[in-house]
């Protein structure tokens, strides 16, 4: 492939941001007008990849390479394979969607805002596209910046507190993570006699268990932190309740996916030894089933909508690396469907959220009550997003984990048994979440004036609603896409 | 010793730099009665030229590399590399002091002056191959830089800070000139090269506990040159006390000048005792990272903050010298030429904002710089994601050339400590950050001037240069790389 269609979609956000700062910044509706185009321009080039993905090939396709530091083997190598087009894919629908439902919540800075945003769309591309570990690095880093400034600027009132833990906590993750990338980009010296830092040059190594190991532990300081994973979630609340809505929207459902997909593209195939450690999986597997439960359980009782909806959030991310340590094909599969299937459900019940905010300045579940009654169209697009959300058939979040307990059951019933609580909690904290806002009497009059959804809310919410329902209903292409790049991480692991 | 004592031309030219240098110093001073009060500006103008035509000679004189006088200096990619380096500072350095001088009407030759024999002294440390060189080059720009610290006669903390630079920094010296008289009476002679040779001839190797004082004695002096814990105190105070363009100066130019020696010192002529010295670097390195960060972390004062901050850098430096090899050498000279630029560009940015008299230096007067002035608070901010080690910045580079170098010479325990000090470091400078953006204007911000001519080109060099480092390092690498090769 020469065309450079990876290279394009990456760069698509930055020329966006480029022009968006010759903009002036007193002319607001030209600024929203291009963000809103450039994040639709994102979106629109990414499709091809999707048409033009082979799925029976293996490896990675649209590969671009070219040398960036030739003296310190770093490459700017990119290229995709089935779980990275689906996040890929993933990020440039929420991207745009996120910069679409700013519109009118956004008053102040307009211009920085959209600049962050544009920027974030960059990082997080990059990340999934890179095939360099170092390039892998550098976008890592990068999203951090402009999520800390919209967090910190455009947040709500505790923001600042929220931004530096949300910054210090990744940081400290990353550095170590970096620590991991160097030791096998030394390793690799040591046994090939050149610097790379290309991920299928680090995926020659020949390691002792005991090295791979260590660097597992180094590398997960790095991903944990970003999934988040229990015990390291508890900048996730904070992060997600004070962010602006649209950075809420990005932050849980593509970002968390960060440390997801680290674990599928450098853990796994890089310290296959050490990912099918026995002792290794099990840790992670009762970190993981604690944080199914745990956030579950912290979720029913929060009397903050949005706070509720941010402790959901820890609770599916543990479905997904339960589903990457189950170290089997339906584990991985289901990982990555319900990576993206939260990356929907979460997007909107965020989106929701902040709908209600907007129009109440309150997210005291006990303030509300019986809005069915006032917004109809917007109970029925929460039903939906929380029905998906607890995983009720025919909608996403039902086949990813129920593939997911499936390859749990393969490895480990006992693991089966406690995620299936998570799954019954699940339905608990939304249903009654939903009966406590939705149904019943109108219990405060401030509420029977409530606007239903306006046609640019109905716009932002339809499109992931459609998704919702199309991997619920036919999942198959997501389970064709990914059967190649799981069945080879599989192989690696299980040599 | 050849008969002929005359230098040859091809030794002048090496050598030119410090010519140019010291010829247009005299000269200001000279021309400096006569407009004085006249056109001030002149000075800095006829400065920056200087600086300029070294730079020029500089780079002119490594087409023909090798020793000068006697094998005494060494012109080779290192010395030029450290050329080019001080003088840029030198000249980034004046561009932010126009304004300042102006406003505190103390425009002279005199400071101008003293600017460019530091940068004498300066060259000559970075070319020297030879102990007494070295000394002299240390004593030429050491005394250059207490005077300038010294510079605003009428402020009490400008003289109580020059006075314990030069009270301090000359018992750091002397420490140094006894590590020299060692070596000299152990080896009898004070050339690197020679002292090399001697000291890796294991039938004529002096006792090792007279080397390991010597190279103590050494190492004390220097490390207090560089800011090194546990030789580091006198730092806070007196780059806090000294006016904020002549920090900007020190904390870069001197500093890494010192650094060029610590380097040329420690990997040619005590390269081969190596396993002796490392636990000092070590531990050298790991307390100045810690101090210097966990210091930083509860700071008011700006200035003091980037003292602290400077004392966290100057450890990632040590630790590219503890891992004892040309990569780590190669690693401490583009960290130095990074961190260069964004230290002189965040005192720059402290120069603009302090006001008359230097009275706006708590962190809160950056309230809502971002508001008020948009470029420059974008343009600090580029500084300090550095300073963190963001990627696509330089500092980012740097650290990380370091930290692979040093796991590369197996120091892993350096390497994740450190890593995780440049976290704890990220929040103080997010301190900064997060008063820039997140608070409304305070007094200090709605008094702020607009950017000077000279101040924005002092901001907006080093950024750009910033970026550079970040993004396309393989030109400086490769020239690093090459140049950690010490002429012998």
């Amino acid at each position: 492939m020469t065309d450079h269609l990876l290279s394009i979609v990456l760069c698509t956000p930055l020329v966006g941001l480029l022009v968006l700062l010759v903009i002036p910044s007193e002319n607001r509706s030209l600024l929203r007008i291009w963000a809103n185009v450039a994040a639709f321009a994102g979106f629109l080039v990414s499709l091809p990849l999707v048409f033009r993905f082979n799925s029976s090939a293996s490896g990675f396709q649209f590969v671009e390479r070219a040398d960036w530091i030739p003296s310190l083997g770093v490459h700017y190598a990119i290229g995709i394979d089935g779980i990275s087009l689906l996040l890929v894919m993933l990020s440039t629908v929420i991207g745009l969607i996120a910069v679409l439902c700013s519109w009118v919540s956004v008053e102040t800075r307009v211009k920085g805002y959209y600049a962050m945003f544009l920027l974030l769309q960059v990082g997080i591309i990059g990340v999934f596209v890179s095939l360099d570990a170092f390039l892998f690095y550098v976008f890592w880093e990068l999203v951090l910046i402009p999520m800390y400034f919209i967090i910190g600027l455009w947040g709500g009132p505790r923001r600042l507190y929220a931004a530096i833990k949300f910054f210090l906590f990744t940081l400290v993750g990353s550095v170590l993570m970096l620590l991991g990338l160097l030791a096998l980009y030394y390793l690799h010296l040591q046994q090939f006699g050149y610097y790379s830092f290309e991920i299928s040059e680090l995926m020659k190594l020949n390691l002792p268990l005991a090295t791979q190991q260590w660097i597992f532990w180094a590398l997960f300081f790095g991903f944990a932190v970003k999934v988040p994973m229990f015990p390291l979630h508890t900048w996730l609340p904070d992060a997600h309740v004070e962010a602006p809505t649209g950075g809420s929207v990005v932050l849980a459902s593509v970002m968390l996916k960060m440390g997801t997909y680290g674990f599928m593209r450098f853990s796994l195939p890089l310290l296959p030894q050490a990912s099918a450690d026995r002792m290794i999986v099990q840790i992670i597997a009762v970190l993981s089933i604690i944080a199914i439960l745990y956030g579950a359980l912290v979720s029913l009782v929060q009397q903050d909508w949005k706070k509720l909806v941010a402790y959901s959030s820890v609770s599916h991310m543990g479905f997904c690396t339960l589903g990457i340590f189950a170290l089997n094909a339906n584990g991985l599969v289901g990982s990555v469907i319900q990576q993206v299937s939260h990356g929907i459900t979460t997007g909107l019940l965020f989106l929701l959220v902040g709908m209600v905010y907007e129009r109440r300045h309150t997210r005291e579940i006990g303030n509300f009550g019986g809005l069915a009654q006032v917004m109809p169209k917007f109970a029925v697009a929460f039903a939906i997003a929380m029905f998906a959300s607890a995983g009720l058939p025919l909608l996403s979040g039902f086949v990813g984990e129920f593939t997911i307990l499936q390859g749990a059951f393969q490895a480990n019933r006992t693991w089966a048994v406690w995620a299936v609580f998570g799954v019954v909690l699940a339905a608990a904290y939304l249903l009654w979440l939903y009966q406590r806002t939705m149904l019943g009497k109108i219990t405060h009059d401030e509420n029977r004036l409530l606007r239903d959804l306006s046609w640019r809310e109905g716009a932002v919410l339809l499109p992931l609603i459609a998704w919702t329902f199309w991997i619920g209903i036919y999942p198959k292409p997501y389970f064709d896409i990914l059967a190649k790049p799981v069945a080879e991480i599989v192989a690696r692991t299980h040599k | 010793m050849p008969a002929n004592m005359a230098p040859s031309s091809a030794e002048i030219l090496r050598f030119l730099p410090e010519i140019i240098l010291a010829v247009m110093g005299t000269f200001i001073m000279v021309l400096d009665p006569l407009v004085r009060g006249k056109s001030p500006k002149i000075f800095g103008h006829i400065s920056i030229l200087a600086m300029l035509a070294a730079i020029g000679a500089s780079i002119f004189a490594y087409t023909n590399p090798g020793p000068a006088f006697s094998g005494m200096l060494m012109v080779d990619g290192f010395a030029t590399f450290f050329r080019v380096l001080v003088l840029g500072v030198g000249i980034l350095a004046v561009l932010s002091s126009y304004r300042f001088l102006d406003r505190e009407r103390a425009d002279t030759g005199e400071y101008h002056a003293l600017i460019l024999f530091s940068l004498v002294g300066q060259c000559v440390m970075v070319t020297a191959n030879e102990l007494i060189m070295i000394f002299i080059g240390l004593e030429i720009s050491s005394i250059a830089t207490y005077v300038l610290a010294g510079y605003l006669r009428d402020d009490k903390r400008a003289n109580e800070a020059a006075l314990k630079y030069f009270l301090l920094g000359s018992f750091a010296t002397a420490f140094l000139l006894y590590g020299v008289a060692i070596i000299y009476g152990i080896t009898g002679t004070t050339n690197l090269s020679a002292i090399r040779a001697v000291l890796s001839n294991t039938t004529t190797a002096p006792a090792g506990a007279v080397v390991g004082a010597a190279v103590a004695l050494m190492f004390v002096g220097l490390a207090f040159k560089v800011s090194g814990a546990p030789f580091q105190i006198w730092a806070p105070d007196v780059y806090q006390g000294a006016p904020t363009p002549v920090t900007a100066f020190m904390s870069a130019g001197p500093k890494a000048a010192a650094f060029a020696v610590f380097l040329r010192i420690f990997m040619t002529a005590f390269e081969t005792v190596g396993t002796g010295w490392e636990p000092l670097v070590w531990v050298s390195a790991l307390l100045s990272m810690t101090i210097g960060n966990f210091a930083a972390l509860v700071q008011q004062n700006i200035k003091r903050m980037l003292a602290y901050s400077s004392i966290a850098h100057a450890g990632y430096v040590l630790v590219a010298l503890a891992a004892r090899s040309e990569i780590g050498t190669a690693a401490a000279m583009f960290y130095l030429a990074a961190y260069a630029m964004m230290n002189v560009g965040a005192f720059a940015v402290v120069a603009h904002l302090s006001g008359k008299g230097e009275r706006r230096l708590s962190l809160n007067d950056f309230a809502g710089l971002g508001v008020k002035q948009p470029l420059t608070a974008a343009l600090l901010t580029i500084f300090l994601l550095s300073f963190i080690g963001v990627p696509l910045t330089g500092g980012f580079f740097g650290k990380f050339y370091i930290f692979k170098a040093a796991l590369q010479s197996n120091l892993v325990w350096l390497t994740v400590l450190g890593l995780l000090n440049s976290a704890v470091a990220a929040y103080y400078y997010l301190r900064i950050l997060v008063v820039m953006y997140m608070h409304e204007p305070g007094e200090a911000t709605l008094a702020v001037e607009p950017l000077s001519f000279g101040l924005s080109a002092a901001l907006i060099l080093p950024a750009i240069g910033t970026f550079v480092l970040g993004i396309f390092p393989s030109a400086l690498l490769q020239f690093a790389d090459k140049s950690s090769i010490f002429g012998r």
